[in-house]
């Protein structure tokens, strides 16, 4: 698991660069500082789900295999509301402000940038929604919590990329 | 039978499966190392032959000033295509397909960690291969070589753009090499953690044959470097076909932001391909000279400042951009430092040589030839790190000279010489000494007569990548002498192959140990069985068999 | 016959050798070359030497008796020792380098110094004189430099489209030209003649197709062909029919020709075709014979080439080539 983090650091950093290079650059069209707003609930949730992951963790290592799907659950719910801020926010941006892919620079890194996390955010929902269903159905047992731990850890990874994403789009590039 | 200590049972011949399909059937679904390790390297061979016949058209064609044997189209998709092909279907599956093989057993292992990925990433590189040849017979047909990707290997913006390169032969190239790559990413990290978690008991990571530590680096560095190619892939995917604008310079986006995402790849790539030569000579090396390794801490110790040196240079192929003076000064600067770990390997292996008792069967001629080839290609890097020099011959005959001697002239002659050296492991039967030495000496010759004149060719202006050349440049003869060597390296190949095909059916049977070697998997019969090793080894020190064939002598207290 | 077109039809073009340098950064380049050569052949031949010597003295002889030699593990001096020396060529190699860097990049333009402003396109050479007025193609006309009181013409680089690479070796190194980004370089030769290149970083189908010529004059020829290329373009009566053609056809689309309404940017200016020794960047001698061809369909010529075979008749050709011959 560490070297697949290892490796999706890496895709990331790439994106990252492309971003922070790219600032300024656009030659027309919105510009973040106008069209963007810091998405404080979704963030918020986000980073909360690291806790419930956490959470789940321990009380499967502690035999508690339905308290742990529950906070698996938490934290589905939670990494689902904060897609959904993301849909809203994209939503807004394309039909409101007029801001797609190709409508500039800022388009094309910002779409790029947030997409690819999403992407992951979506499959490390998914994992984790099979667990929590596998909990439910009791097929998780004690035994598996170090392989939940490792979920957990690329869940961790990818709140600490949107932490970066948060960083560079959102504070840097305004 | 005592319940504590099961004995594994031997193959039950009733069960086993006879008839070609059923047999084709478990090659298909097989996830044993060994296997996949086969099928890498034999898929990379059938690619090889494939590039290599791309090329020999090339040198048909430009073994003379105007030829015409392939119209301007056609030659820059086989440039385009020999490239790809030998980077991404020849050599990264032969290497990692050689490390599937050799690291479990090295290591006394039964598998790599995760078998089934290991099968994923086989099959991952397949079909990104047939993807890419398929290209061929898409577009324009066959005659025309279809819609096969035509930009260079390395794929530059905004050529790749939609405006510059309509239709999908750049998409097959950008399709391919994506989907391959998530392959050998899945690979490198099975590789990693096979090596750091399933060592048998007694060995320490100071014990690991060289291979393994040189093939832990070549992963490690995998896995860092090949996400920004497929990163930069995603961008290009994004730009062709969202309109996004990550290299589309009218609107803003920066055709030298590829270079640098490619390149960032693209540098420790040659590595990921190299290191395993190294690898693979610092084993044959030894036991042809009959003589442990010289300096085993300081090889590891290069090992390691390559892999992270190789990082840190990747704009020594973009001089000719112009990124200005310091950036210039800082790359030529790191440039000129890897020279030194990569050098200190050279002075090892030739160190482990003096004194010996030099044994020059096949395997020890392929490794002799990559000593004297390997220093002729690093000099000419180092050539090609002094920026002002490198102004003339980047992007000329030159540097194509010095990747052929790194990746020919080094890697291949590796290859061969580790054929030659593990075929026997693998399939119990020796190859032909002597159509070896055909394969060598013609192989040797060929590669020379068409490498060396392209120094000089790039030192007379002439550069990369064109289909023909004016008659009054004064390169007519050098390109002729050039064209000359690809019979010679056909020929190699046949004989090699006849070499293989015959041992297959009647070759000489070769034991457990036929080299007389001392590292694990020539502790296990020649095939191994599914399970490598009837009991999990146990080791106290880097030369497991030398300590077992020298009793009074053991490494251990010498290390 | 115009002078420099003489000069063309008369020069046998150099072998465009690194070695054979007329200007000052292929000068220093080559300077350079000589001692990065001599480490490394020195390198070469010291560790080739070793290597063969231990593959010969230290093989098995037959007889060999099958002991194993004495095993040496390694010995920390020795690896000290050739871990430090490579390290201080490395540094030697480095600060030399970087002195050859600076010197060659950091020359800056002293004011009133030639310039010319060089634009790739696929697949053709764009080349301006900003300062005079003059616009033409694949031809690099610059003068003479005088070592003593050195007269350097400095290049502003760019690309209209894909990355192509300026490369005259016996001039200077090359460097790429890159859409969205502007570079910049400077030659002095001191020899008049003929200095032949192409482009460097593939750039499609007629990436071979993009050669260059450099055509160094004494200082009174090159005022001379400055003066006769910043003259609109002839008036020849004979010709207007030609003129015509070229006027109603869609060749003002991509082509200028200054003193007509021609005045179009994909293409070369053509306003002094017929002083330039090549056609379609390099591709042919321009003759009459060649213009016609080319005209009639480029692709003949030169597969791939941009500019549409314009299916004109027999009449209208001749008549267009007429026309063509007096843009003298």
């Amino acid at each position: 698991m560490v070297c697949l983090i290892a490796a999706e650091a890496s895709l990331f950093a790439v994106f990252v660069v492309a971003y922070l290079y790219d600032i300024g650059k656009s030659l027309g069209g919105p510009s973040p500082g106008q069209v963007l707003d810091v998405p404080v609930l979704g963030t918020i949730c986000l980073l909360s789900s690291s806790v419930t992951v956490a959470l789940a963790v321990r009380a499967l290592g502690r035999g508690a295999v339905g308290r742990a799907g529950a906070w698996l659950l938490a934290t589905v719910l939670l990494g689902v509301v904060f897609l959904a801020g993301t849909a809203a926010e994209w939503s807004r941006l394309i039909t409101r402000a007029g801001l797609t892919i190709g409508t500039n620079l800022f388009g094309t890194t910002f779409y790029a940038l947030v997409g690819l996390h999403a992407s992951h955010v979506i499959v490390g929902l998914i994992m984790l929604a099979l667990l929590a269903v596998f909990a439910w159905s009791r097929a998780l047992r004690p035994a598996h919590a170090e392989r939940v731990e490792l979920v957990s850890w690329y869940w961790h990874f990818v709140d600490a990329v949107w932490v970066v994403v948060l960083t560079v789009v959102y504070v840097i590039g305004r | 039978m005592s319940a504590l200590a099961p004995t594994i049972a031997a193959p039950d011949g009733a069960t086993a499966r006879t008839g070609g399909l059923a047999r084709a059937h478990e090659w298909v679904v097989t996830v044993d190392h060994k296997r996949l390790g086969v099928m890498y390297v034999v898929a990379g061979l059938a690619f090889f032959l494939i590039a290599g016949l791309e090329a020999g058209v090339m040198r048909w064609q430009l073994a003379g000033a105007g030829n015409t044997v392939v119209s301007p189209q056609v030659f820059n998709r086989l440039f385009t295509v020999h490239g790809t092909t030998m980077v991404f279907l020849v050599g990264i599956p032969i290497v990692f397909g050689f490390a599937n093989y050799l690291v479990p057993l090295m290591i006394g292992a039964r598998d790599l960690a995760f078998p089934r990925l290991n099968a994923f990433g086989f099959w991952a590189f397949l079909f990104g291969g047939c993807l890419l040849y398929f290209s061929f017979l898409a577009g324009e047909g066959l005659y025309g070589a279809g819609s096969a990707p035509d930009v260079g290997w390395f794929a530059y913006a905004p050529l790749t753009g939609r405006a510059f390169s309509p239709g999908n032969s750049t998409d097959y190239w950008n399709l391919s090499i994506l989907v391959m790559g998530f392959g050998t990413v899945a690979t490198s990290i099975n590789l990693i953690t096979t090596t750091l978690t399933m060592r048998c008991r007694g060995m320490t990571l100071g014990r690991m044959p060289l291979y393994v530590w040189m093939m832990l680096v070549v992963a490690g560095m995998t896995v860092l470097a090949l996400p920004p190619l497929s990163a930069a892939q995603i961008m290009l995917l994004l730009d062709r076909f969202l309109g996004a604008h990550f290299f589309d310079t009218p609107a803003g986006g920066s055709a030298v932001m590829w270079q640098h995402f490619f390149w960032f790849f693209g540098h420790p790539e040659v590595y990921i391909l190299m290191v395993p030569g190294f690898a693979m000579v610092s084993e044959i090396i030894p036991v042809f000279s009959r003589k442990v390794i010289f300096g085993y801490p300081m090889i590891v110790a290069a090992s390691l400042a390559i892999g992270f040196l190789a990082m840190t240079v990747w704009a020594h192929h973009m001089f000719a951009v112009g990124m200005g003076a310091p950036l210039n000064s800082a790359f030529a600067a790191s440039t000129m430092l890897i020279a030194v770990p990569t050098g200190i390997k050279i002075f090892n292996w030739v160190a482990t040589m003096y004194g010996g008792r030099i044994r020059l069967a096949t395997p020890m001629l392929f490794a002799c030839a990559f000593l004297l080839q390997f220093l002729c290609a690093g000099l000419t890097g180092i050539i090609l790190s002094v920026v002002p020099f490198n102004w003339q011959l980047t992007d000329s005959y030159f540097v194509v000279a010095h990747f052929h001697f790194v990746l020919v002239g080094a890697l291949i002659f590796t290859v061969f010489g580790a054929i030659y050296y593990w075929f026997p492991k693998a399939t119990g039967r020796l190859l032909s000494e002597r159509l070896g030495r055909w394969h060598f000496w013609l192989f040797a010759v060929g590669f020379n007569l068409t490498f060396l004149p392209m120094h000089w060719l790039g030192m007379l202006g002439m550069p990369r990548r064109i289909y023909t050349y004016p008659a009054d440049r004064g390169w007519d003869l050098w390109n002729l002498v050039a064209t000359l060597g690809v019979p010679l390296q056909a020929a190699a190949i046949v004989v090699f192959l006849v070499n293989v095909a015959i041992a297959l059916r009647r070759g000489e049977p070769a034991g457990d140990d036929p080299w007389d070697a001392w590292t694990l998997e020539w502790a296990t019969t020649s095939p191994p069985p599914p399970y490598n090793f009837a009991t999990a080894p146990v080791v106290e020190s880097r030369r497991p068999l030398w300590d077992l064939k020298h009793p009074d002598d053991p490494d251990g207290p010498h290390e | 016959m115009h002078p420099a077109q003489r000069l063309l039809t008369l020069a046998v073009v150099p072998t465009p050798s690194m070695f054979a340098p007329v200007s000052t950064p292929a000068f220093a380049i080559r300077e350079l070359s000589i001692l990065v050569f001599a480490i490394v052949v020195a390198i070469f031949v010291v560790v080739a030497a070793l290597t063969v010597y231990a593959i010969v003295r230290y093989r098995r002889r037959p007889g060999d008796d099958g002991r194993e030699p004495p095993q040496v593990y390694g010995s920390a001096q020795i690896e000290l020792a050739w871990t430090v020396v490579p390290f201080l060529i490395v540094v030697v190699l480095f600060l030399t380098t970087a002195r050859y860097i600076f010197a060659i990049e950091g020359r800056a333009p002293a004011p009133g110094a030639l310039e010319v402003t060089i634009v790739g396109h696929q697949w053709w050479w764009e080349i301006r004189y900003p300062g005079l007025g003059i616009v033409t193609a694949n031809e690099l006309h610059v003068p003479v430099s005088d070592p003593a009181r050195p007269t350097p013409t400095f290049l502003t680089l760019q690309s209209a489209d894909v990355i192509h690479s300026f490369w005259i070796p016996q001039l200077a190194g090359k460097t790429d030209v890159i859409p969205g980004k502007t570079n910049r370089s400077w030659i002095d030769p001191r020899t008049p003649g003929v200095y032949v290149g192409q482009c460097a970083e593939f750039c499609g189908l007629q990436h071979a197709g993009m050669l260059l010529r450099a055509i160094v004059h004494p200082q009174e020829e090159f005022d001379r062909w400055v003066a006769a290329q910043r003259t609109v373009a002839a008036d020849v009566a004979a010709a207007h029919a030609g003129r015509d053609v070229f006027i109603s056809l869609a060749c003002i689309n991509c082509h200028a020709v200054r003193g007509t309404p021609a005045n179009g940017v994909f293409g070369p200016d053509l306003t002094h075709l017929m002083s330039r020794g090549t056609l379609g960047a390099g591709v042919a001698p321009n003759s009459r014979e060649n213009l016609r061809a080319w005209v009639r369909d480029p692709a003949a010529l030169k597969p791939g080439a941009l500019m549409p075979s314009m299916q004109l008749s027999g009449d209208q050709l001749d008549q267009l080539i007429g026309y063509l011959v007096t843009l003298r």
